[in-house]
């Protein structure tokens, strides 16, 4: 099992759902997050003033997945939100050592599908 | 013979209307998602900075100058000979400068409406462009056939007492226009929640209170047409709110809040062109077919088209403008305003014929000169925002400004 976090632009989140609402994965948590990596990000300003450096808004995913979906889950994922241009953001994985679905407290493979 | 309270009256009835649009602002802009609230709170308060500009150099003289029957002329350019002496074809207790800025408002609000139907997604360079043409060569033209002197439609005698025609028709049928060819939002899979309901309230309530001045102020005199003015707009509201709520939970088995307010605003749209001749039961019967006939255009109506009228512009005031300027044709009463006329109920079917007449002509010219106008800014400014700045939201990309922070 494996927990896959990926942080992508906010105005992308449609199209990686859509991506990866067609490769069968569809148990996602979705949450609003700052941060920014290279990006300069678009600037903002203040009463006429130019302001850089603030934290850009990214949306993190996260998704469990088991071992077979990791793949399917990373493409789709990177279809959906990649443009080539600096910002489109990363996908990070991790092991999973357990999941439990607390309806039924059942545990491992079948509690993330 | 100048009369202060009328002249007070008139001057209060113009700020409150003028709270209409940024109250229009807040209605509209508590719809849209949250990355496009800035972008319509800018259209909004920008129109009300540009048309009032407008409004003083020439919208005015277009509009309200005596000219022919079709256009005012530039004989009032830059309130050239509009003063504080009254003008008695308009009325002739209050300065006529204080006629003038009370119109003011009104040309600032009609072009505001339209902002609804193509919220999200048009680019601000070209909406200021459009917005600018749009209030010179429809709203002008239209406010002088409908109300200034030798107007066509007013010598025809048409009634439209505060604008069911000039404001809700016209800018509804340009919200129409305007939402076809722009065509739809990207990436819709489903109509988006408004992103703050509350703005939504918020917006709806200075709008009631500001109606007010719109239709009660539009008796230009402290009288008792403008007191049953105020009277019918409240009644109207009060029953369009009302029944819209009652008709979603019946319908929906739930009645919702953004129901009741809709319904209200066309109540009150509906009521516009009524509001000085007829009466507090007419104005229920008003408020009730308003809901209902507007409830079927943007509920059931829309879905069927597939037209994306983000924030129903067209349904509600498109539609409540028409169906108030028809229902004027029946329900007006000379015992309600000895200047009016009786309607098709109190034994004058003509005046339906008028009504009639009068909605066909503003629909016909407002879809042609609209549609002229918008194919003619976008050959030059493109009205469509890309797609890229689309799905990011106008408040970054064409105002470099976000409406809402998160942990700071």
């Amino acid at each position: 099992m494996k927990l896959v976090i990926a942080i992508i632009q906010p105005y992308k989140l449609e199209e990686v759902k859509e991506e990866l609402y067609k490769v069968d994965v569809n148990l996602i948590t979705v949450s609003e997050v700052l941060g920014h990596g290279r990006q300069k990000g678009i600037t903002e300003v203040y009463r006429g003033a130019k302001e850089t450096g603030n934290l850009l808004r990214k949306i993190r995913l996260e998704i469990a997945v088991n071992d077979d979906y990791l793949d399917r889950t990373i493409k789709a994922i990177v279809k959906g939100a990649k443009t080539g241009e600096t910002g489109d953001g990363k996908i990070f994985i991790l092991d999973l050592k357990e999941c439990i679905r607390i309806r039924t407290e059942e545990r491992g493979s079948i509690a993330i599908g | 013979m100048i009369n202060q309270a009328d002249t007070l009256f008139v001057l209060l009835s113009a700020a409150f209307v003028m709270l209409m649009t940024p109250g229009l602002a807040f209605f509209y802009g508590g719809m849209v998602r949250r990355k496009n609230i800035l972008s319509v709170l800018m259209q909004c308060f920008v129109a009300l900075c540009l048309l009032s500009l407008q409004w003083i150099l020439f919208g005015y003289s277009l509009s309200f100058a005596p000219g022919t029957g079709f256009w005012g002329g530039l004989q009032w350019f830059g309130l050239n000979g509009v003063g504080a002496q009254p003008y008695a074809g308009y009325s002739a207790t209050i300065p006529h400068q204080a006629f003038m800025v009370f119109q003011m408002m009104f040309a600032v609000i009609t072009p505001a409406l339209i902002i609804g139907a193509f919220a999200e997604r048009m680019k601000f360079a070209a909406f200021l462009v459009f917005t600018l043409l749009w209030a010179t060569f429809v709203y002008d033209p239209l406010c002088h056939w409908v109300w200034g002197e030798g107007g066509w439609l007013r010598n025809l005698g048409v009634l439209d007492f505060a604008g069911g025609i000039v404001v809700h028709t016209s800018a509804g049928i340009a919200a129409l226009v305007s939402t076809i060819i722009i065509g739809k939002r990207k990436n819709l899979k489903h109509t988006p929640s408004p992103h703050n309901l509350p703005f939504v309230v918020l917006g709806t309530a200075l709008l009631w209170f500001g109606w007010y001045g719109f239709n009660a102020g539009s008796a230009l005199a402290v009288n008792g047409v403008a007191v049953n003015a105020f009277v019918v707009t409240n009644t109207a509201a009060a029953a369009a709110g009302l029944s819209w709520a009652l008709l979603e939970w019946i319908r929906n088995g739930k009645p919702t809040v953004f129901g009741i307010v809709t319904g209200s605003i066309a109540g009150l749209a509906t009521v516009t062109p009524a509001s000085g001749y007829v009466s507090p039961i007419s104005a229920m019967i008003i408020g009730i077919s308003a809901s209902v006939i507007c409830f079927i255009a943007v509920a059931v109506i829309k879905p069927r088209f597939g037209y994306d009228d983000s924030l129903d512009a067209f349904g509600v005031h498109g539609v409540g403008g028409i169906l108030g300027t028809i229902l004027t044709g029946v329900l007006a009463s000379k015992l309600i305003n000895p200047a009016g006329a009786d309607g098709l109920l109190y034994g004058n079917p003509k005046q339906l014929l008028i009504q009639l007449l009068a909605v066909a002509v503003a629909v016909t010219y407002t879809f042609v000169a609209t549609f002229i106008i918008y194919k003619l800014v976008d050959i030059f400014f493109r009205m469509r925002v890309n797609e890229k700045d689309e799905l990011v939201g106008l408040d970054l990309t064409q105002h470099r400004e976000r409406a809402y922070t998160i942990l700071e």
